[in-house]
């Protein structure tokens, strides 16, 4: 449960991180090649913006790394010769380039040769989709678990291929997933917030480019979700049929499985009542053909029950089911906002309808919603497995932390994390208003300078 | 050499390397409400360290890395028992680590007054707890037969292991004092370097007295020489920085955590983490390792990656190595 907060928790602020570096990245090259002025403002200003986010990121990432001891003993215990690897490369490849090149890159405007200072953002930005990656990779061991071998007298996995467990077919659908929800999410939030100034008809020379950018990242993001979500839905089929039934709520194996929209009534499988369905098209998600078979809940829980014992293999329906449907429904209403923003601002227009970007404003919460719904599906999907046909979570827990241990630390962190998140939010609301510095004061802040009178290009 | 000493020394390696760079970051924090008398003062200080401190603490996330996947087991062991301790810890992280970055983000002095807070907070609090860790890692917990810690949060606190955080704490305010007399100029440096000489001797008392019960409790040759060491480092830390040797100070404490660290590690040695209750269920650096496969194909890592990642780090230092003035410190 702790885990689970503060993994949705972390997750809020990681896909932003990830698109953001890289939309700051952008912004910061047109400004190199163009000596655009415009360029440079919107540098500074998301650049300023994207900070504000990475803190928590990185903060709340920490104690991602020390949970799974705390919390997790047995588990840590049981997988770690297999599930630690891609942590320690994690840290030792991705995390110290962005923990490094961050702080040079903020610092460094006026200490570094601006190619060089370049360089730093984009090290930034591929150290955080390598970070996505290792921990991807971590996380689809836990899916499907390959490249291993019992050890009966250990008592644990150990790692017979380490290849396999960086190419699980797990990892390579899931990461571009991830990294274009990343995208639809800075997509979002950069329209959002230019949509702001150009509701006050403010700087539009510097929130039109990124306009542009935010909208064209929220769509090639949105379709990338659509192409990398049917691949990974097909690999979760293959490789666990019982969280792709769990979607659905489909208790009967069927041929031409049809996909509800919506339903109504209770989702046990004994008088649920869809109000739209589509024929065939779970079918077609799960095996690519619109006849397909899909296994359903039943029959995979009574083969689970002959392979693995006596025992419920069935995760929690309703939870499974919306949390599908959250994360399809938020994603498209994103990209549908950017279209329709793309539609009305085209070739310099305005649109003039007073409630048209308070609405887009909103709509930037639907991929945060996307987000922690689609995780939310991946993991609750697995259980009552911690790792598929493998480990249950159940047994994963530390053994002798008690109770009230638990009971404070996750209140404790709850605590600490909500007063966070009320900050970095006040604080990005602010700044997003404010808008970006004027020209004078970008252009004298970005260039090297080696005047000991000057007062320096940024400081705490 | 065996891959399961080879790991044990890099991960030694990286707690130490964690206590001498974020301990001269934590000092800075500690000593924030102490030598910076108005906000420009205090935004120097925290600038001296702005563009290094999350390098810094990437050591600790490393070291965290590299204990689960080469020692699962002592991973395990570790971060549940000493659960309390760790959340002291992250949380202390968690507020100073978003101090830093939104301290400066607004302008009102109550706004800053707690940033202030959280930053002093997080300092003191893992620089404390760091200590009681260490102390009871070489002292050792009762453990089960299945490694698990059998006590409660009170049975960490005994009299060795606060003893420990004492002298770290007072190790890093100290290491913090002389970066700050190296790293600013007039009267900020000046009162960083008297500062530092107090602390120094306040210091030197706990410091010896954990080193010495180490020696005799746990202690072996390997270890003394390393204890010798770091209280001579000790000592001319102190003599140089009253000299205003500030740069040779800093080294000086830089040795006398890094070598007190080494002393604790080699005491440890064989055991990772050593049971108290039924010397059959200490851990060691072989009944907690990983396979030989997976310590293998980590060392093929770091063999690659520690090279690169210790040059990008030394050359942030480089790049930052001018002194922070109060006067260049930006109004706005």
């Amino acid at each position: 449960m702790q885990f689970g907060v503060t993994t949705v928790y972390h997750f809020l602020f990681v896909p932003v991180t990830i698109g953001l570096s890289l939309l700051v990245a952008i912004l910061q090259t047109l400004w190199r090649t163009t000596h655009k002025s415009a360029y440079l403002r919107a540098t500074k200003f998301w650049g300023k913006l994207f900070l504000i986010n990475i803190a928590m990121g990185i903060v709340t990432g920490i104690v991602q790394e020390f949970q799974f001891g705390m919390n997790w003993s047995a588990y840590s215990r049981f997988v770690g010769d297999v599930f630690g690897a891609p942590l320690a490369f994690e840290a030792l490849v991705a995390f110290f380039l962005e923990s490094t090149f961050i702080g040079v890159w903020i610092f460094g405007w006026d200490r570094l040769k601006p190619g060089l200072h370049l360089a730093c953002i984009w090290l930034v930005a591929f150290g955080t989709m390598a970070s996505a990656y290792f921990i991807l990779a971590a996380n689809a061991f836990m899916q499907n678990p390959v490249g291993y071998q019992l050890n009966e007298t250990a008592g644990r996995a150990e790692l017979t291929d380490f290849g396999a467990v960086l190419t699980n077919p797990v990892a390579l659908a899931a990461f571009p997933h991830t990294v274009f929800a990343a995208w639809l999410t800075a997509g979002t939030v950069v329209v959002a917030v230019s949509g702001y100034h150009f509701m006050h008809r403010r700087d539009l020379d510097v929130h039109r480019p990124a306009m542009r950018l935010g909208i064209l990242t929220t769509i090639v993001g949105g379709l990338g979700l659509v192409l990398s979500g049917d691949s990974l839905g097909k690999v979760m089929t293959a490789t666990q049929p019982m969280k792709m039934a769990a979607a659905e709520a489909l208790y009967q194996t069927t041929y031409n499985a049809p996909f509800s929209i919506l339903t109504i009534g209770s989702l046990d499988g004994s008088r649920g009542t869809p109000i739209i369905e589509i024929p065939g098209l779970l079918s077609f998600l799960a095996t690519g053909s619109f006849n397909g078979e899909v296994q359903g809940i039943n029959d995979l829980n009574a083969q689970y029950q002959d392979l693995y014992g006596p025992g419920e293999y069935v995760p929690y329906i309703p939870l499974t089911y919306w949390s599908f449907r959250a994360m399809i429904g938020f994603g498209m209403l994103a990209v549908a906002m950017a279209v329709i923003v793309w539609w009305f601002t085209r070739r310099g227009r305005l649109p003039e309808h007073r409630l048209f970007w308070p609405i887009a404003m909103w709509m930037a919460v639907t991929p945060f919603l996307a987000n922690s719904a689609g995780w939310i599906f991946t993991e609750m999907g697995r259980q009552p497995w911690v790792v598929f046909s493998l480990y249950q979570t159940s047994e994963a827990v530390s053994p002798r932390v008690g109770a009230p241990t638990v009971a404070i630390s996750f209140i404790g962190f709850t605590l600490v994390y909500l007063v966070l998140a009320v900050v970095a939010l006040r604080l990005f609301l602010r700044f997003a208003k404010a808008g970006p510095p004027d020209e004078e004061g970008a252009m004298a802040t970005s260039s090297p300078s080696d005047d000991p009178d000057k007062p320096m290009a940024f400081a705490y | 050499m065996e891959l399961t000493t080879l790991w044990f020394t890099l991960i030694a390696v990286l707690f130490t390397g964690y206590f001498i760079l974020e301990g001269f970051d934590f000092g800075v924090g500690i000593l924030l409400p102490v030598l910076g008398r108005d906000n420009r003062q205090r935004r120097a200080m925290i600038n001296t360290i702005g563009p290094v401190w999350d390098g810094n603490e990437v050591w600790v996330i490393t070291a965290g890395g590299a204990m689960f996947a080469a020692f699962p087991h002592w991973y395990a062991s570790l971060f549940s028992g000493f659960y309390m301790l760790f959340f002291a810890i992250l949380v202390g992280l968690i507020i100073r680590g978003t101090a830093f970055e939104y301290r400066g983000k607004g302008d009102t002095d109550r706004w800053r007054r707690n940033w202030d807070r959280c930053l002093f907070t997080g300092s003191v609090v893992p620089a404390f707890v760091w200590g009681v860790v260490v102390a009871n890692l070489v002292r050792g917990v009762p453990l089960d037969a299945n490694f698990d810690y059998t006590g409660s949060i009170w049975g960490l606190l005994n009299g060795y292991a606060l003893l420990g955080g004492l002298t770290t704490l007072l190790l890093f305010s100290t290491h913090g004092a002389y970066f700050l007399h190296l790293r600013t100029t007039g009267d900020l440096a000046d009162r960083a370097r008297r500062l530092g000489w107090k602390l120094g001797v306040a210091t030197a008392v706990p410091v010896l007295a954990f080193l010495l019960w180490t020696q005799i409790a746990h202690g072996n040759g390997a270890s003394l020489v390393l204890i010798v060491l770091a209280v001579l480092a000790l000592a001319a830390g102190l003599v140089l920085d009253y000299k205003d040797r500030s740069g040779w100070a800093f080294a000086a404490t830089a040795l006398t955590i890094g070598s007190a660290s080494a002393a604790v590690f080699c005491a440890l040695w064989p055991d990772v983490l050593p049971s108290t209750s039924d010397a059959a269920n200490s851990l060691t650096h072989e009944n907690a390792a990983a396979t030989q496969k997976t310590l293998g194909i980590m060392s093929w890592a770091a063999v690659v990656f520690l090279p690169v990642i210790l040059l990008y780090q030394g050359w942030t230092y480089w790049v930052f190595r001018k002194r922070v003035m109060v006067e260049r410190i930006p109004v706005a």
